[in-house]
């Protein structure tokens, strides 16, 4: 058997495919989204987009009861937006197996919180497997389809950033098809009214005591013997690989792959063996707690934060362990925070709202960077689809006078995911609100996914299209108006008119993604140093293409698209192309 | 074989992605355990991006801590200096020459530290300096800094070139192949 590098999600979506899985519906969201890509690279797995995450669980489940193994994936807030149906398909049970992944983002690289989705395990009553490397993502995504039939019940599996997004060695096997479970109808086991939901919660009760039998035996949940039993550590996930790599065969280690149900007989079994037990976990103290309802009184987050990632140094320093010190410059740099890229057809519409002083409500997204300065617009972001209902909330408390100069901002494929219910109580309890959604024709922060706005599938096949300005118009709108938001003129009469109407609007603000392949870019601009004066006017829009250098603007033409919204800025018309298509 | 460590740094976009896909395919092929980090989302966004390359006998972490990077690969002079601390004692720093200003200093807020190479060395780093911007374009792309970087570090692996054109070839579309291998070339022997 040969081995290969992959990526932890690549490994999950190969074992989704081994273990027969035929459909899969999830939203993307960072760090999950590569195993739905990676998913719908093998022919025998249909495999889409859904609009939400919830929408993905619910065809999941759909498929899991029409007889065909199922996955959806998702980023840990997802798991919130989907968190309806999960608490319920684990009093149903399946019938083929299915599978939810959740991917957890200890120390935020691309996430609004740093949540622990360990609890929906425990709080849904549902097991969850948590791989630490690449090859056990790709064996525990088997293993959980196994679980989920056995024990009928969805399965999750849980990674995190580390897990997610690194690439270890993996074996891989091949595919094979489960023996068909044809489809029954069983109304008592999967029509949640009162009156069957209470005859399931005994069964799901019961389920959780086999499972906890099992996670007692299980060779998912293993001890790895030490040299040195004055400490013994109880661990999973990435933090197992840290302590490993700083401890090696010295302390013993239990590591726990089923996270919940957790062994609780092994967990005494092992506290009872070592002198000192300590918890090496991220984020919330999810072992330590349940070792302490056991009676166990571990070291956890009294020794390690319950904020952020760790790593081997970390575990290394709170165990008592030499730390590595590396060369020091003497001097903090400047830092290289994340900004909107040459060309973003954002930049124009954030910079006539900061021009006409509007109060920006946000949502999710790259537009998210419409906060940072120079621009410095969005003043609150909070949730996929908030900006829509936190304008309307907004505009409710404070009437006209915050109608006439509060809009909202979200993109094309977060309006679909959450954004129309909001627009939905803007057109029933009629708030004058202004909507802009902008629309990039993709979604864009995670890395170019398709939505139900753009007209192509996963595979990039011709799909469903909604028409924006028609839904709009469909709940109620009469003023829903369509703007470049590379003409700063058309944005400036467009925001003014529409704050200024009496009546609620929307302004579709409608460039594709400069980072998109079938966009043709014009030639990148230069600047005229005989008629630059160095006002720094252009500065104002935050282009990463543009500097200042020796009293004068200055255009990176490696990065400049010659979108042109600069020159727009400039009284001395010092910008011109350089005539060179990109 | 006590584990190596490689970091790749630089601005979101310049193309550390592949340089982590040869160098994973080149140490695996060496029959090393090879453990390749990275970071993606809103990072990428003209930030600063960091990939670990770590591989030996067995590798646990998938990351590089403080004061453990063997080499710092770096696409960018102010990213070098920003992950100087993950260097060891007696590490090597490959480096771009090339300067991109980053937001706060684009606006004012900060400047561009200058003599960031001699700072370096003064902080008691091994650094090999080249303007790879100029050899990328030399070898026919703008876009191959990534691979003029590679080919500088292999200076400094005891691996016959072989097993860098093999690695290359794995990892590069055909067509972009001899571009690659000259951009190599250019990198190498610099």
């Amino acid at each position: 058997m040969t081995k290969r590098l992959m990526l932890g999600n690549a490994a999950a979506a190969r074992g989704l495919w081994e273990a027969g899985c035929a459909v899969v519906s999830s939203y993307p969201g960072t760090p999950s989204t590569e195993i739905t890509e990676e998913a719908a690279k093998f022919d025998e797995i249909y495999c889409e987009w859904a609009p939400n995450e919830k929408v993905a669980m619910e065809t999941a489940f759909g498929a899991s009861l029409a007889g065909k193994r199922s996955f959806c994936g998702m980023k840990h807030v997802g798991l919130n937006v989907a968190a309806d149906p999960l608490f319920t398909v684990s009093y149903t049970g399946v019938n083929a197996g299915m599978v939810i992944a959740v991917a957890d983002d200890p120390g935020m690289h691309s996430s609004q919180n740093e949540q622990d989705s360990r609890h929906y395990a425990e709080a849904a009553k549902i097991p969850m497997l948590e791989p630490s490397d690449s090859a056990e993502s790709l064996a525990f995504a088997k293993a959980a389809f196994d679980l989920s039939e056995e024990f009928d019940t969805p399965v999750l599996l849980k990674m995190c950033t580390r897990v997610a997004h690194s690439q270890s060695l993996v074996e891989t096997g091949e595919r094979v098809t489960p023996p068909a479970r044809p489809y029954e109808k069983n109304i008592g086991k999967y029509v949640m009214m009162p009156g069957n939901a209470i005859r399931r919660h005994p069964f799901v009760e019961e389920r959780t005591r086999r499972l906890a039998a099992l996670a007692e035996t299980s060779p998912l949940n293993r001890v790895e013997e030490g040299s040195d039993r004055s400490v013994g550590i109880v661990t999973s996930s990435t933090c197992y690989q840290y302590v490993k790599e700083v401890c090696g065969d010295r302390y013993p280690v239990l590591k726990l792959g089923m996270i919940w149900p957790m062994p609780d007989e092994k967990l005494k079994a092992f506290a009872a063996s070592v002198g000192r037990l300590v918890v090496v976990e991220e984020l919330d103290p999810f072992i330590e707690n349940h070792c302490r309802v056991l009676g166990l009184s571990p070291a956890g987050k009294e020794l390690f934060s319950p904020l952020g990632e760790f790593s081997q140094n970390i575990v290394a320093e709170k165990l008592g362990l030499p730390v590595p010190k590396g060369a020091q410059l003497g001097e903090t740099v400047p830092g290289r925070p994340p900004v909107m890229c040459a060309g973003c057809p954002h930049r124009g519409l954030f910079y006539t709202l900061k021009n006409n002083k509007c109060t920006v409500l946000g949502d999710i997204g790259c537009y998210t960077l419409g906060a940072v300065p120079p621009l410095a617009t969005i003043e609150m972001t909070l949730c996929m689809g908030a900006s829509i209902s936190g304008l309307h909330g907004f505009n409710k408390a404070l009437g006209r006078e915050s109608e006439s100069r509060t809009v909202c901002v979200i993109g094309d494929s977060t309006f679909m995911h959450s954004g129309m219910t909001g627009l939905a109580n803007v057109a029933y309890n009629q708030s004058n609100s202004t909507v802009i959604i902008l629309d990039n024709s993709i979604t864009g922060m995670t890395g170019h996914q398709q939505n139900p706005t753009t007209g192509y599938n996963i595979k990039g096949d011709p799909a469903g299209k909604i028409d924006l300005e028609s839904l709009c118009k469909a709940m109620g709108f009469r003023r829903v108006r369509v703007v470049d938001p590379y003409d700063l003129a058309a944005c400036d009469a467009a925001v003014k008119e529409e704050l200024a109407a009496e009546e609620p609007s929307v302004i579709i603000s409608r460039r594709p993604c400069a980072l998109l392949k079938y966009v043709k870019h014009k030639a990148p601009l230069r600047v005229n140093t005989d008629k630059c004066v160095g006002c720094k006017s252009c500065m104002r829009i935050g282009c990463p293409a543009i500097s200042i250098k020796e009293g004068k603007a200055r255009v990176d033409a490696t990065l400049c698209v010659g979108c042109g919204v600069c020159g727009q800025l400039c009284r001395l018309n010092a910008f011109e192309s350089t005539g060179k298509e990109a | 074989m006590e584990t190596k460590n490689i970091m790749i740094v630089g601005v979101g976009g310049q193309g550390s992605l592949l340089a982590s896909k040869l160098l994973g395919q080149l140490l695996m092929a060496q029959g090393y355990d090879v453990k390749v980090s990275e970071v993606h989302g809103m990072s990428q966004r003209g930030g600063s991006v960091v990939t670990y390359v770590r591989y030996g006998d067995r590798v646990f972490s998938p990351v590089i801590d403080k004061g453990c990077a063997d080499f710092i690969v770096s696409f960018e002079e102010l990213e070098a200096a920003r992950w100087l601390e993950y260097l060891r004692p007696d590490g090597q720093i490959v480096t771009s020459t090339q300067q991109i200003d980053p937001m706060p200093v684009v606006i004012g807020a900060a400047s561009y530290p200058e003599h960031l190479i001699d700072k370096m060395k003064q902080a008691g780093a091994k650094v090999d300096a080249l303007d790879c911007l100029s050899l990328a374009r030399e070898a026919g792309s703008s876009k191959a800094v990534n691979i003029v970087l590679m080919g500088r570090l292999s200076h400094y692996f005891d691996l016959p070139e072989e097993a860098w054109m093999t690695a290359l070839e794995a990892v590069v579309p055909p067509k972009f192949l001899e571009l690659n291998k000259k951009a190599f070339a250019l990198g190498r022997n610099a």
